[in-house]
């Protein structure tokens, strides 16, 4: 099928955030998680762990506790405030000075919608939660040690507060003495009033509510119990990376006396779990080693289905990168700021599997400082490396660049449209005359670029009306031709736009899975999808229909291997060669789609890489099908095409990602 | 291991300004062990009871007066004797309050010591050397008094022993950078001088310390440098003639401490017994330079036993009275009570079962290397540690206290009162505690059993063994008395639980079961497990119809290898000779016996020279067995019986080698061992290429690992791949 020209990048020092707290919601089965950089992001468990949405951090903003109430999410955070967040623009909605210090912890009651915090100066202090905000409502008693951890009693009446060296229950004002220096990190508060904590001695306690006795002390770590979560069973995280699970169940079988047992531990982190949600039918765990863990609980799903693997999630699910294909230019997005680097240079040919010697090495062109406290959102960077836009939550900023020889100039234009105030993604046309933002409810924002100014041209925006979302735009996608957009949004629809006639082509048919990556091919102009579901579709513009190829794809069915990969496709780009090519990659393979070639079925081997290697040349059209997938790279953050045809290929293996964490709790193992 | 307990506060000291002394004179012992007296450097003398930290009585000198020499308690008179000012002798009692008011006496020359040694008299050692008994110095104190000393020569250290009838004064003094040694008898007086070696010029020992064994004195002394030296002088000296020069004395390192930088400065070593030395002001060799540190180091092994970091400046000062360390440091006189239990080869190999037990606990019975090594009698130092066992258990428990008495008692009553007891004492207890005394049990009903032909309780010395607190050098006869008794179930026993029979002596085991006719043999009660393994082996060979070949498959592999070796007439003789190779050549308790054997520890250097005794009869009788437990074990259909004792293949196979190798020679010139040698050979063969075979497995799988190994990915790189 052909060779390949691959720029093995490593140099993209992507460091994920710890995770520092989480929620789950089970009426909409999402999660939400806070990382320590205050991003939060929201993962969809009903559409195969998809990360849809993330909201970008800020500096100041430090997310102890994340609540779901509702649809509607709360975080509080060390910062002393309690953040509402506007899922639709992914951005904060309001703040709230909680004026107790740093919070420490938030709770909810469904019940009776009201809000606690727990905050420094010891006080817990109650918000009525209220249409369109919250209001605060009255202090409880101010206790002396800070208020780490809280939770609602099921009814609505009391509320437990774990403090240093003490649990109290709010209320009934009985309070559970504990005489030593413990920090209880965190506590459950039951129906049954049952009161359960799990503190720095490494303790998970039971205790009564009503009269604060202790019924039984599980002693399960050395170190720090740092989180508690329970459902109908309960899980308790600790700093050494371990996650234990308890449940309630008769000491002898068919008796009616319960007790909380330990029944499982899984160590699947080697740092400090600092938060843990429990699904129906799973544990999901995160901490300081950065990757969401979903543990599914082996009695409650059916064996050897997708639902009972375990699941790590350690990049995000959108693009950190963006390749300028004409000028051979990487742009890096960090929180901070951003990194323009120029690929290297390399000599001659070799055979496959060499490695061609480096005759010139890739070069940082510029490190770009974000101003203001908000995190960069997206970034872009136009085809032919003269552009560079990014976005926070508050501001847009657009750069020109200009390369003399040796040395590199960036400017800012100061001018931008009013309009453009905000995006969610930015994408340039490919000859770079344009940028498209999407805003606010699906809209998409058309700003044509001149030398050194810009002007707004229109706002695209999907049809209102019944059925259509104001979800925000995901993915964007200009054609090579500049005629066509598409636009994807977390509400699973993709509109077309007609950029000749700056108006609505037509929206794809909203299948059930979000698209996790979209192009329009350069020559026949079909829209290529990929799914969270792991699903491939291909719509033909024109037709505005499902291609042949895509109809014979959903009919025979997608192998099962295929779908059964836990990591999204990021990234579509298509073969400037051979235009029946479309390159595809997740985070551990390669893939290239031929869609000249058979469909694989059932029985077919799916990774026949090796098979086709070692079979002769005359066989090997025999054993070859449509997907060709490739290994050879993992952890893979982007792959793009150059206009060279070389590939280019960003790895962050996730070894060095470890490697840059700060060190766990020591342990003492065997001979060492 | 020797081990340092927590220390406790005798009193506190006044030391000097500048802290270059202590304030402590001397402490010397009282009445008994627990009581001492305290000397300080100026005026006083305090009786303390030690166990109590509490003083008794104190004596002081007038103001201006001071006192010259530590003070010593007389017990055959119940005098303390000091000496204040040089010259003048003081003699009071106990119930004395004023000192001024007692005995005193003045001698013409000035005094260095007075000396009481335990069993002996007081004894003055005058500042030049002459020595005069106190009663004969007091019938006429203004005596003249000779000078033996040269004349910058000056007394550095004495002391004075007991050995068996004489008394000895021992002395060091300094000449010039030479040390000499001084050795004066009394009744009849004789004088010995020696010379030491030289150690680094400039330096001269800090620390003396003596013992008196067999008839020698070892003298035990440390360098600034850290090195400790031994030197023996015979009590019985060579010449007694007077002012003849001093013969050197020939010295052994024992130690050689480490002092980090510097040489020390004020330290001490004192003997504590055979194999323990106390060291103070010398550095842990794991705590860097800091050398206020009291250590317990073995001389035999070299090791560190035991440290204790002291608070506070060391003085170099260390005493040690029945268990318990007296050193100033600081501003307090500590009191550290310690043991040194004595080391085995068997503790110190780390073979010992119960050895961490036996650590915390009072000193095992368990001999002394150097008693297995010299083959001497637990006689010498048996006050010494029983006085040590009985101190440290008094603290124990009540229990042990009777212990003590089955001790004694089992040395005379009648057998049925011994069983009876020990049975008792068994049961009573916890076998932890028990260790030390079931040692010294079983090695005194041994003995007994030496001495004494008629007396023999086997079912007492089975239940000892059984306890698993023994081993073969705590009761280095009872395996040979085992055999002599014909007591096999006995010997199966100490086979079974002694980590450490000696080569010799398990080969004298498998010579008595080799030649014990099979009748004998099934007269003797076994252990049921290991009857029941054989069993499960013989019934097997009765109950099986069709012939099966154990090693078949590699045989046939070797013939399809190697035609021409003849395959085909091994394989047919194999076929006829085979069900007599399946039947046991040795009767059901003898090779229960025989298995026991197999499965000691042995090593094969030592145990090549007595196989050899072994005659060619049992040897082919051995091998025989040894191939049957072969074929049988090589069965596809063996069953694997994990619960029971039962010797490995690679036991069996080692020992075929072993024993082919003892008596190749021979094996090869008798006929009737011809088949069995060419069996054999097949064996070692299929043995042979099963390891060449797992190497090649091994050699595949390291390919395996290696093929594995990526290559280094930088952080660019340009690649070309290639998609098919």
């Amino acid at each position: 099928m052909g060779e390949f020209k691959v720029h093995r990048v490593r140099f993209f020092e992507y460091m994920p955030s710890p995770i520092r707290a989480m929620a789950f919601n089970s009426r909409t089965d999402r999660l939400a998680v806070a990382r320590g950089d205050g991003a939060v992001e929201i993962f969809n468990f009903a559409d195969n762990y998809f990360q849809e949405k993330v909201i970008p951090g800020q500096d100041s903003r430090a997310v102890e506790a994340l609540c779901w109430v509702g649809q509607r999410l709360f975080s509080a955070g060390l910062n002393g405030e309690i953040t509402e967040y506007d899922l639709e623009n992914l951005r904060p909605k309001y703040t709230v000075m909680a004026y107790g210090g740093p919070a420490w912890t938030l709770s909810m009651s469904t019940e009776c919608f009201l809000c606690q915090v727990g905050c420094e100066d010891g006080t817990v202090k109650m918000f009525e939660i209220l249409e369109e905000r919250i209001q605060f409502q009255r202090n409880h008693d101010r206790q002396k040690g800070r208020i780490i951890s809280l939770s609602w009693h099921p009814s609505g009446t009391h509320i437990a507060a774990g403090m240093m060296g003490m649990i109290r229950i709010f209320e009934t004002e009985t309070g559970s003495p504990a005489n030593k220096e413990v920090v209880v990190w965190s506590v459950a508060f039951l129906s049954d009033h049952t009161v359960i904590s799990g503190d720095s001695a490494g303790k998970v306690q039971v205790w009564d509510g009503f009269t604060g006795t202790l019924i039984k002390t599980h002693l399960i770590t050395k170190w720090d119990v740092l989180a508690l979560s329970d459902q109908s069973s309960l899980v308790a995280g600790t700093s050494e990376g371990t996650v234990t699970q308890f449940q309630f169940l008769p000491l002898i079988v068919g008796q009616q006396d319960k007790e909380w047992v330990r029944t499982r531990t899984f160590k699947n982190h080697s740092h400090d779990v600092r938060a843990l949600a429990h699904t129906e039918t799973a544990v999901v765990s995160g901490g300081m080693d950065t990757q969401l863990v979903v543990q599914p609980l082996l009695d409650r799903v059916e064996k050897n289905t997708q639902e009972s693997a375990l699941r790590k999630i350690a990049f995000p699910h959108r693009s950190l990168v963006c390749c300028a294909k004409k000028s051979g230019l990487l742009l890096f997005q960090f929180p901070e700021h951003l990194e323009l680097w120029r690929l290297g240079e390399s000599d001659g040919h070799g055979k496959p599997g060499d490695s061609l010697p480096v005759r010139k090495k890739p070069e940082k062109l510029i490190h770009l400082k974000r101003k203001g406290e908000d995190h960069i959102c997206c970034s872009a960077l136009s085809p032919c490396g003269g552009w560079l836009a990014y976005t926070t939550v508050s501001s847009v900023r657009l750069y020109r660049l200009q390369y003399n020889n040796n040395s590199i100039s960036i400017k800012k234009l100061p001018k931008l449209p009013k309009e453009l105030c905000s995006a969610h993604q930015l994408c340039f046309s490919s000859d770079s005359s344009k940028l498209f933002a999407s805003s606010k409810h699906s809209s998409v924002i058309v700003v044509a670029l001149g030398q050194s100014e810009c002007k707004y041209l229109h706002t695209l925006k999907p049809k209102s009306g019944y059925g259509t979302t104001e979800q925000p735009v995901h993915l964007l996608f200009v054609s090579e031709d500049s005629k066509w957009l598409a636009a994807a949004n977390t509400g699973c629809e993709i509109h077309i736009y007609n950029l000749n006639k700056l108006k609505l082509h037509c929206t794809v048919p909203v299948y059930s899975s979000c698209p996790t990556a979209i192009a329009i091919h350069p020559v026949t102009s079909n829209l290529v999808t990929v799914h969270a579901n792991q699903q491939i579709f291909e719509y033909s513009l024109a037709q505005k229909e499902y291609t042949e190829w895509s109809r014979k794809l959903q009919k025979q069915g997608l192998h099962n291997l295929w779908l059964e990969r836990d990591t999204p496709i990021t990234h579509i780009s298509f073969n400037p060669n051979n235009q029946a090519h479309i390159i595809l990659h997740d985070m551990f393979m390669l893939c290239i789609i031929d869609q000249s070639l058979p469909l694989p079925d059932r029985k077919t081997l799916l990774y026949n890489q090796m098979t086709l290697r070692s079979v002769p040349e005359s066989e090997r059209l025999r054993h070859s099908h449509a997907f060709k997938i490739c290994k050879n790279f993992q952890h893979l953050l982007c792959v793009s095409t150059l206009e060279d045809q070389a590939l280019v290929v960003v790895e962050r293996p996730l070894l060095d990602i470890m490697s840059q964490l700060p060190a766990p709790v020591r342990q003492k193992k065997f001979a060492t | 291991m020797a081990a340092l307990y927590e220390g406790y506060t005798l009193c506190g000291l006044v030391p000097e300004q500048n802290l270059s002394n202590s304030g402590v004179r001397g402490i010397e012992q009282e009445r008994d062990s627990d009581h001492v007296v305290v000397t300080d450097s100026t005026r006083s003398v305090t009786m303390y009871k030690v166990s109590d930290q509490k003083p008794l009585g104190r004596w002081t000198v007038k103001q201006g007066q001071s006192l010259t020499c530590p003070a010593v308690f007389n017990p055959k008179t119940k005098e303390y004797v000091a000496v204040s000012d040089n010259q003048v002798i003081r003699i009071w009692k106990e119930e004395d309050v004023l000192l001024d008011k007692t005995f005193k006496a003045t001698v013409s020359s000035d005094i260095w010591r007075v000396h009481c040694a335990h069993g002996g008299d007081p004894v003055v050692l005058f500042q030049r050397g002459a020595v005069r008994l106190l009663d004969s110095l007091l019938s006429a104190p203004q005596q003249p008094i000779e000078e033996i000393l040269a004349q910058e020569e000056a007394i550095r250290w004495s002391t004075n022993i007991v050995a068996e009838t004489q008394q000895f004064v021992i002395f060091t003094t300094e000449q010039k950078g030479d040390t000499l040694i001084y050795l004066q008898g009394l009744n009849p007086n004789t004088l010995q001088r020696y010379r030491l070696e030289r150690e680094e010029p400039g330096l001269s020992p800090l620390s003396f310390s003596v013992t008196y064994k067999d008839k020698h004195i070892h003298l035990l002394y440390l360098y600034p440098n850290g090195h400790v030296y031994q030197s023996v002088l015979s009590v019985r000296g060579l010449g007694t003639e007077e002012g003849l020069q001093a013969l050197q004395v020939p010295r052994g390192l024992l130690l050689a401490l480490p002092v980090g930088e510097g040489l020390l400065e004020a330290a001490s070593a004192l003997v504590l017994d055979e194999a323990h030395v106390a060291v103070v002001g010398v550095p842990h060799p794991s705590a860097g330079a800091c050398k206020d540190f009291l250590c317990i180091w073995n001389t035999n092994f070299q090791t560190l036993q035991a440290g204790k970091e002291m608070a506070g400046k060391i003085y170099g000062q260390l005493w040690c009275y029945s268990n318990k360390l007296f050193i100033p440091h600081g501003k307090t006189l500590s009191v550290i009570p310690f043991v040194c239990p004595k080391s085995s080869l068997a503790s110190a190999l780390g073979k010992l079962k119960q050895a961490k037990a036996e650590e915390s606990k009072s000193p095992a019975s368990v001999p002394s290397w150097n008693k297995i090594l010299h083959g001497e009698k637990a006689q010498p130092s048996r006050t010494v540690e029983t006085r040590k066992m009985r101190t440290s258990r008094k603290s124990q428990s009540t229990l042990c206290l009777s212990a003590d008495q089955v001790l004694d008692l089992i040395k005379t009553a009648p057998i049925e009162a011994v069983q009876k007891e020990v049975e008792g004492l068994l049961s009573r207890s916890d076998i932890q505690d028990l260790q030390p005394c079931v040692g010294q049990l079983v090695s005194i009903l041994v003995s007994r059993s030496l001495a004494d032909p008629s007396f023999y309780i086997p079912s007492t010395l089975a239940q000892l063994v059984h306890t698993q607190c023994l081993c073969h050098s705590a009761c280095p006869d009872l395996v040979l008395l085992a055999l002599e008794k014909k007591d096999y179930f006995l010997c199966q026993l100490c086979l079974q639980f002694f980590p450490d029979i000696p080569e010799a002596v398990t080969c004298a085991c498998l010579k008595a079961f080799i030649s014990l006719p099979d009748i004998d043999a099934e007269k003797a009660s076994l252990e049921p497990d290991s009857i029941s393994f054989v069993e499960a082996l013989i019934s097997r060979e009765r109950a099986q119809v069709s012939f099966q070949n154990g090693y078949g498959t590699t045989t046939c592999e070797d013939r399809s290898d190697d035609p021409s070796e003849g395959g085909g007439i091994i394989k047919e003789k194999e076929k006829t000779s085979a069900p007599s190779e399946q039947i046991c050549p040795v009767g059901l308790h003898k090779a229960v016996l025989l298995n026991e054997v197999l499965q000691t520890a042995y090593s094969e250097t030592f145990l090549l020279p007595h196989l050899k005794d072994l005659s060619s009869q049992h040897v082919v009788l051995f091998l025989q067995y040894l191939q049957f437990l072969y074929l049988k074990y090589s069965q596809d259909d063996f069953p694997q019986m994990h619960g029971l004792r039962s010797p490995s293949l690679t036991q069996i196979m080692d020992w075929v080698c072993l024993v082919l190798d003892a008596h190749f020679t021979m094996l090869v010139m008798i006929p009737e061992a011809k088949g069995l040698l060419l069996n054999l050979h097949s064996f070692v063969k299929s043995q042979v290429r099963l390891v060449s075979e797992l190497g090649k497995i091994e050699g595949s799988l390291q390919e395996l690992k290696n093929m594995k190994v990526k290559k280094e990915v930088g952080q660019y790189s340009v690649e070309i791949i290639e998609l098919f």
